[in-house]
């Protein structure tokens, strides 16, 4: 239609607010875009990008399709050793890309001298950390072992993992058992009590619910976490609703295979005491569900953003192994009674594969009950979702919010966008004491650094002039 | 240090409500620490340990909320608490009116807003351009406000527009109306059937305003960017805008506000506007009146014979009935200064209005000093007579423009004043969207001060807007009126009256 004939004016206001409120005093419609710069990025970087437009269009969308087509179910349990590939009595799987133990924060390396002493490899903190130092272990990234960990993420050879299966590709992910809140090893507590407890983990919750999720049959979690969404959680920073599900998807079950009701009820009250139990059972189905989304050539989703509580790294479908990293950033958070900003630790923990599979802050409209970690108001909340869109190349056709029409999540980040349109992803997060040792101090939320975006669009450029 | 506590009971808080309200705490004055929580017992050692600890904690169960603080004394302590616990009561806040989403991106508001037609760009000129573009192959038309964007930028962006079919106003296209919508700094103006296209921002919302003032109506003002009419743009969007503006059923008149064209955009304005069956009108500042008849289009010798030409043609009057209005007016008599005092000192926000102020008076007054024509050593101090468009890059680095920040006029203002030689001050005042919102507080006191002055320059002033503008033209012109101003129907009568005024002043310093 013609520009004159426009009746009323449609306008779509870029730059100065003021501007939108005179139209719609005139009449006029007006949108005003809160438009900010896009990130820096190499002139050159662009062009490449700009001249494989099409080929990086076609490659996302066969790499979104195959994240929306995943089955991920939870088929059993086992121990690291036995069940991760590469895994070894001298290897500690931790979150984020690699780093060197000279690079790790504090509650990283809390939580490996905690994970050498549940090993029995030394006997005190001091002599753990001696070993670790001294290059007795090797550390590697969770992610480059079909694994993710939340927080510190620390797998050490004999620690119980979930096995979660993408039934539609056959691969499988691995996830240790949540400890619950407080001084745990995931936050780098490594005091005799955390210790205790994860034997406590090994020895009687393992057994009890690698029988229970045998007899079910298998419990799908694409669908229990759907449900969960609809229920508050957006299984992140609020996984209520999912270990509610969970507990009574997995309770008959579990009745009928403990025989001793005493170890059964430690089970189910443990579980019930921990609504973060279900954390560990969503980021695997997430990473089971993004893995088969690697390799695809030109593709600019990201598989996956995890973060070592140093760096904060990410990786394209199209780059393959490559990690692009950047500094973590220390979260706005609400702290624990004692505890403030000062005694934050940078940003960790690989959970942030909730937010790279749909979940997490792109989906925290869908749960109104922890919207005070982003500002009060349940349409801050609304809001976070409603941008994440924007980088977003779908939107989930299971996972639903409520709020939105029953709207899919945004799913797929598209690190093109991200750096085109300056909008970084919307991390749910929880904070760990800078100090090993401490714990947990707060939760709150995030924004993912720019730099990694940049340097993965750059890798990805790389590539188009390389073959 | 000391420590203050409350327990509350009967009440439930989430978890969430009381980090926030610690953390509010933590912010109010002499508080170190703050905690809300339940008062299980593991919570009791945790506020023991950081030092809070109070008569009543002990007895505190788990089904109880303890609110502590630390702080640096008693009352400050006691103070938090109590704050503490009127924010637990505290509802929250209604959703305010606007708290719709703002999309993030263009391609976001697109994909909210697919039936949009034109994008109005104003960020920052690096980014502006690569915006605009975005625009333009998503088939939206473009009002690009945003200036320090390069000419290469300029033409690609406009030969994009005229392959998609659509119109890219600007690069720094300050001003346009499209059916009664205003876009950037536009005067709001009566609709009616006078259609306008203009390389000047300033220019056009004279125009539309002295239209609107003189009963008139605006179809569409639609604006190029100054740069348009150079040879290298080409006059693109200037013809796509005349082509529009031909077709439109409901513009009768045309008026074109412009500097003097590149002379082949020239070229091809003249073919355009022979080839029309609508009247033209043609201000081109600075131009030759020749040049304009040679097009076919009846030239105006100042932007306000413009409106009056374009109100008369379209209400089936002749030019010559309008330019006799503007010559039957007198031109008031004020007290004029006495010696020294005796040069003209015009300071503007408008550029355009510097411009033909310039062209308006130097066959008169001989060489003005002016950063409008020429580039000045020492753009701040006044000599002579001088004009300065405060408009210009000169000035602007690092600050708003003047329409809108008033400060480093008003400086100028009084500096002028306080020159012995300043004889007539000529200011003009820009209402509309966009510019100041109370341009009269800022300027009233300043008329004041000076006009009690013993011997005080003149102050005239012309003030471009309109009655229906936010600021409301009354208003502002009664104000500076009692404030000691003398006003000006529109910048050119400015120009002439202040003409008149101070070519007596130098009779007189003669005699």
């Amino acid at each position: 239609m013609s520009l004159l004939q426009a009746q009323p004016l449609k306008v779509i206001n870029v730059g100065l607010e003021s501007f939108d409120a005179a139209i719609r005093a005139a009449g006029g419609d007006s949108v005003h875009v809160e438009w900010r710069p896009p990130a820096p990025v190499d002139a050159g970087v662009l062009a490449v990008i700009a001249r494989h437009t099409e080929r990086i269009e076609a490659a996302n969308q066969e790499a979104v399709a195959r994240l929306q087509k995943a089955q991920p179910v939870l088929i059993d349990m086992g121990v690291a050793r036995d069940l991760i590939p590469g895994m070894a009595d001298d290897l500690l799987l931790h979150a984020g890309p690699p780093i060197t133990w000279d690079r790790m924060c504090g509650p990283m390396r809390g939580a490996m001298i905690g994970a050498v002493l549940y090993e029995g490899g030394a006997d005190t903190p001091e002599a753990a950390e001696a070993l670790l130092a001294g290059g007795r272990y090797r550390f590697a990234p969770c992610h480059e072992h079909q694994a993710v960990g939340p927080m510190a993420g620390v797998v050490s050879a004999s620690m119980p993992v979930f096995v979660v299966e993408n039934k539609t590709y056959g691969n499988r992910a691995f996830c240790t058992q949540n400890e619950g809140l407080g001084k745990v090893l995931r936050y780098g507590a490594y005091a005799p009590e955390v210790v205790t407890r994860l034997k406590w983990m090994a020895d009687t919750l393992y057994p009890a619910l690698q029988a229970a999720i045998r007899a079910t049959g298998g419990i799908d979690l694409k669908n229990m976490i759907a449900q969960a969404l609809h229920m508050g959680d957006e299984v992140h920073n609020r996984n209520r609703a999912g270990t509610s599900l969970f507990l009574r998807a997995v309770t008959p079950a579990l009745v009928r295979s403990v025989p001793d009701r005493d170890t059964v009820a430690e089970v189910i009250e443990f579980i019930n005491g921990n609504d973060h139990f279900f954390l560990n059972l969503s980021m695997p189905a997430c990473k089971a569900s993004l893995d088969p989304v690697r390799d695809i050539t030109d593709s600019s989703m990201v598989v996956a953003m995890a973060r070592n509580g140093t760096d904060f790294g990410i990786q394209l479908a199209g780059t393959g192994s490559a990690w692009f990293t950047g500094a973590s950033l220390v979260p706005d958070a609400l702290f624990f009674a004692g505890y403030t900003k000062d005694d934050a630790n940078p940003d960790i923990g690989d959970s942030t594969i909730t937010e790279t599979g749909g979940l997490g802050g792109f989906a925290i409209a869908a749960a109104p009950a922890i919207v005070q970690f982003v500002g009060g108001s349940a349409r801050d909340a609304l809001h976070y979702t409603l941008e994440m869109y924007e980088i977003a190349l779908d939107e989930n056709g299971v996972f639903q919010i409520p709020a939105l029409d029953f709207r899919g999540t945004p799913t797929g980040i598209n690190a093109v966008r991200v750096v085109e349109r300056g909008i970084v992803p919307f991390l749910d997060t929880g904070v760990a004491h800078k100090k090993a040792g401490v714990g947990q101090v707060g939760a709150g939320v995030v924004t993912a650094p720019m730099d990694p975006f940049v340097r993965a669009v750059e890798g990805l450029a790389a590539t188009f002039s390389t073959n | 240090m000391d420590t203050a506590g409350q327990i509350i009971t009967g009440k439930y808080f989430d978890s969430v409500s009381l980090m926030r309200v610690a953390k509010q705490a933590l912010e109010l004055p002499g508080v170190k620490d703050a905690a809300a929580i339940m008062a299980t017992a593991e919570n009791k050692r945790i506020l023991a340990a950081s030092g809070m600890d109070w008569p009543g904690l002990a007895e505190a169960t788990d089904t109880d909320l303890a609110l502590g603080v630390l702080a640096e004394s008693k009352a400050e302590a006691e103070s938090a608490v109590a704050e503490m616990e009127a924010l637990l009561k505290k509802k929250p806040a209604a959703a305010s009116a606007d708290t719709a989403f703002h999309p993030r991106s263009l391609a976001g508001a697109l994909a909210s807003h697919p039936d949009a037609q034109l994008a109005l760009i104003s960020i920052a000129g690096r980014y502006a351009a690569a915006e605009a573009m975005q625009a333009i192959e998503a088939g939206l038309h473009v009002m690009l406000f945003s200036d320090n964007v390069s000419l290469d930028a300029e033409i690609a962006c406009k030969q994009r527009a005229t392959e998609k079919g659509v119109l890219c106003m600007g690069p720094d296209c300050g001003t346009a109306i499209i059916g009664g919508v205003p876009l950037g700094f536009a005067n709001v103006v009566r609709r009616g059937r006078i259609g306008l296209v203009a390389a000047s921002g300033t220019g056009l919302q004279e125009v539309t305003s002295l239209i609107h003032q003189q009963g008139g109506g605006v179809s569409h003002a639609i604006g190029t960017g100054g740069r348009d009419i150079k040879a290298a743009v080409g006059g693109r969007t200037f013809l796509a805008a005349l082509n529009l503006l031909s077709e439109d059923e409901g513009t009768d008149v045309l008026v074109l506000v412009s500097k003097t064209p590149d002379d082949e955009v020239l070229k091809a304005l003249a073919e355009r506007v022979r080839a029309m069956d609508k009247p033209v009108v043609a201000i081109f500042i600075g131009g030759d009146p020749a040049v304009v008849e040679a097009s076919g289009a009846i030239p105006a010798a100042t932007l306000e014979a413009a409106a009056y030409l374009a109100v008369a043609l379209s209400n089936g009057e002749t030019p010559d009935q309008a330019l006799a209005l503007l010559s039957g007016r007198t031109i008031p008599a004020p007290q004029l200064p006495a010696p020294p005092r005796r040069y003209l000192r015009g300071l503007f926000c408008g550029g355009t209005f510097a411009q033909e102020t310039v062209h308006l008076l130097t066959p008169k007054l001989g060489t003005l000093r002016n950063n409008v024509t020429t580039a000045l050593d020492d753009p701040d101090h006044s000599q002579g007579h001088t004009v300065i468009d405060l408009g210009g890059d000169e000035f602007t680095a690092g600050r708003a423009h003047p329409m809108i920040d008033f400060a480093l006029r008003n400086r100028r203002l009084l500096a002028e004043a306080d020159d012995p030689e300043t004889g007539v001050i000529l200011l003009d005042v820009v209402l509309g969207y966009g510019s100041h919102a109370e341009p009269a507080a800022e300027l009233v006191p300043l008329f004041q001060q000076i006009s009690q002055r013993e011997n005080p320059p003149v102050l005239l002033f012309h003030v471009c807007g309109t009655d229906a503008d936010p600021q409301g033209r009354e208003s502002v012109v009664t104000a500076l009126e009692a404030a000691g101003g003398v006003l000006a129907p529109s910048n050119a009568a400015a120009a002439a009256w202040a003409g008149e005024w101070v070519a007596a002043l130098q009779e007189g310093g003669r005699a």
